[in-house]
């Protein structure tokens, strides 16, 4: 006999053969598994300055020294000079060799939160400094900081989803499975959120909150703003979902049995908006990303100098900088990715979810 | 009538409108008489077969009966209590005995749900079993519709239709129920399937000692399984009679117009009624069925015939039956 095969492994075999989507996948896990790992791969920590190379381009890894023998990777000290317009000119001292370390000693962490360790996964001795995607204006190495970045752009998408989610979920479905005044109640609720432009009520949402908080709470803050602006879309659509759910047989024959509505609502009724639920989360994710990346781009959101996406990407709103140091330019490039990534995951689930429905 | 105490399931002067409201403040302009005063009697061990066309209401009342709708007036007693009056715990004790199988297996069973959910949530909603106990319940109920022990781990896509419908029995039979509503529950599977479905009901009838509602648009369907037969018009009754005195041949001009007309579109004749059914939003006035009865009077125009009993347990609302 053929193996029963539930929904969901069907879905999943499907979304298998789809090249984007897995691609995409693939590009979201190696940035989560990094936001993880994040102490161990990077070589400094987000606020370690070093004025003197401020704006350092990318340091060049070279195998060849100057004698053209071949070496193990290793990256020139610089020397900097002032040219005509008094801006910075970095030159590579052929003189000082500093070789890339593997596990190289940098400042103490704790690793995942649990245990002091002070090894990164490549580094160079002092006084050189590393900077494989340049630095920013005081001199910290960009790389660094756009994983420790990913921290907060990439979980504020995933928790403030699951958030604004939950709420859609309980709100639109209780409102549909009730029907009538509740419903009625409940849904110009969520139009009186919905009326509100998005952008406004976050700032306005903002400002109720005090100036001076620590970074945690500004964390925290951000995700509930986001939440709240995020849930009346889906409440809606689930509401009209379970409205015409609860119509099937299925639910009628459960609630002739004596099953408890809720049980009901959590068994017959949303499990069926879970395919447009997951479909829309992973859609949604990126208008979080985009929305912490709009509070913290005008300085309303995490501040410096914890970093976010956003906040590194403030430095790059005059063309001057753009113009010299465009590598300031490169927490653009990965909002664009992840952005670019949820979207096309997105794609390819609502096509492996859909021929359920079809059969 | 019948003494009310024999009655399994009792039906009074029950009506549901549905009203249709408009405008800014939800003004009613009209109301959908669905059920429009019915009175039924099912006696124990009893089938009433419930006939009609397409949207004369047999839905809605039996909905009504299994408490899913509301009705604006009208008293239902079932095993001696009344429905209308309980409260929600009191109704999950009756439901039990109370159950339900649906016209459409496609629909009736939660895509995402195995088999043996399906049976679980029937069984766990009243009651606590152990797990050994819950599968011999659950394997004893499939072997009961004639499944096999392995349909248990397998979801509804898996099953044709005639299969989906024995899992809608045993999930219905599960709580071990006085009463059977059977709301079309042959009309979607081809007329074999169909054969064996009803036998199935037949026997498990007898075994389990149970009362049957069966609704259905198709008379033949009732024939071999109904006491007694029910015919509903424009959300009223025309008639109820035995089913021996409807589906005697020579009884053609004792039974209501409409069952005849019914009767006789049975047997492949001419087509014997012209137009389609009133709606429930414009029901005609005097006797429901005058705009369609080829035997009309004058009478049939102006005044509503009452359901009477004419003889042997026969009712007819008909001025000339």
């Amino acid at each position: 006999m053929r193996k029963s095969r539930s929904q969901f492994r069907l879905a999943l075999s499907h979304l298998k053969r789809s090249r984007a989507s897995m691609i995409s996948l693939f590009i979201l896990l190696v940035l989560y598994a990094a936001a993880i790992f994040t102490d161990f791969i990077v070589p400094y920590a987000y606020d370690d300055e070093e004025r003197l190379f401020s704006y350092a381009p990318p340091s060049r890894v070279h195998f060849f020294d100057d004698a053209g023998k071949l070496r193990p990777p290793f990256i020139y000290a610089k020397t900097i000079e002032l040219d005509e317009y008094r801006r910075r000119v970095y030159r590579e001292d052929k003189e000082k060799i500093y070789p890339l370390k593997f596990f190289a000693k940098r400042e103490k962490y704790k690793f995942l939160f649990l245990f002091g360790f002070d090894r990164c996964l490549l580094g160079v001795d002092k006084p050189a400094r590393i900077y494989l995607w340049g630095a920013d204006s005081r001199g910290r190495d960009i790389f660094s900081r756009l994983i420790y970045g990913s921290r907060i752009s990439l979980t504020i998408g995933l928790i403030g989803v699951s958030i604004s989610f939950l709420i859609g979920l309980i709100i639109g479905g209780i409102s549909g499975f009730y029907g009538g005044g509740l419903d009625n109640f409940l849904m110009r609720l969520t139009e009186m959120v919905m009326m509100i432009p998005t952008f406004y009520l976050m700032l306005s949402l903002r400002a109720a909150f005090p100036p001076g908080l620590s970074s945690a709470h500004v964390y925290l803050m951000v995700v509930f703003i986001l939440s709240f602006v995020g849930w009346p879309g889906l409440a809606r659509v689930i509401r009209g979902m379970s409205l015409s759910l609860r119509e099937r047989e299925y639910v009628l024959a459960a609630k002739t049995l004596g099953v408890s509505d809720i049980k009901i609502i959590l068994r017959h009724i949303l499990p069926h908006c879970s395919s447009y639920a997951i479909i829309n989360a992973a859609l949604a994710i990126p208008a979080y990303i985009l929305g912490e990346t709009a509070l913290s781009l005008l300085g309303l959101g995490i501040q410096d100098p914890m970093p976010s996406w956003g906040n590194m990407l403030s430095e790059a709103m005059n063309i001057v900088q753009i113009r010299f140091y465009p590598w300031v330019l490169l927490p653009g490039l990965f909002i664009f990715a992840v952005v670019m990534a949820f979207n096309l995951l997105a794609d390819g689930l609502r096509d492996a979810l859909d021929p359920l429905f079809k059969k | 009538m019948i003494d009310m105490s024999e009655n399994l399931l009792q039906l009074k002067e029950v009506k549901k409108y549905f009203p249709i409201k408009k405008g800014l403040f939800y003004k009613t302009v009209a109301n959908v008489k669905a059920v429009d005063g019915v009175d039924l009697s099912i006696g124990q061990r009893q089938t009433l077969g419930l006939v009609g066309e397409s949207g004369c209401g047999k839905t809605t009342l039996s909905r009504i009966i299994l408490r899913l709708i509301k009705e604006d007036s009208g008293s239902i007693y079932f095993n001696g209590r009344n429905l209308c009056a309980a409260n929600k715990k009191e109704l999950r004790q009756i439901r039990k005995g109370l159950q339900v199988v649906f016209q459409d297996p496609f629909n009736s069973l939660d895509p995402k749900f195995r088999v043996r959910e399906i049976l679980k949530e029937a069984l766990y909603a009243l009651e606590k079993y152990e797990t050994s106990e819950f599968e011999d319940r659950a394997v004893g109920l499939l072997d009961q519709v004639g499944l096999g022990r392995d349909a248990i781990d397998r979801f509804p896509y898996e099953f044709s239709g005639g299969e989906r419908q024995r899992i809608a029995i045993a999930r219905a039979i599960s709580t071990n129920p006085k009463m059977l509503i059977l709301d079309e529950a042959v009309s979607s599977l081809d007329v074999l399937i169909q054969k064996q479905i009803l036998d199935l009901l037949l026997k498990l009838k007898d075994e389990l000692q149970i009362s049957c509602l069966f609704i259905s648009h198709n008379l033949n369907v009732l024939k071999n399984f109904s006491d007694r037969i029910a015919v509903m018009y424009l959300g009223k009754m025309a008639e109820v009679a035995p089913a021996l005195r409807i589906f005697s041949e020579d009884n053609l001009k004792n039974v209501h117009p409409y069952t005849e007309a019914l009767i006789l579109s049975g047997v492949r004749r001419k087509v014997s009624l012209k137009g389609e059914p009133e709606s429930l939003l414009n029901i005609p006035s005097g006797c429901r069925f005058h705009t369609r009865c080829p035997y009309r009077k004058d009478v049939c125009r102006k005044r509503e015939p009452a359901l009477e009993l004419k003889k042997n347990g026969h009712f007819i609302a008909c001025h000339f039956r």
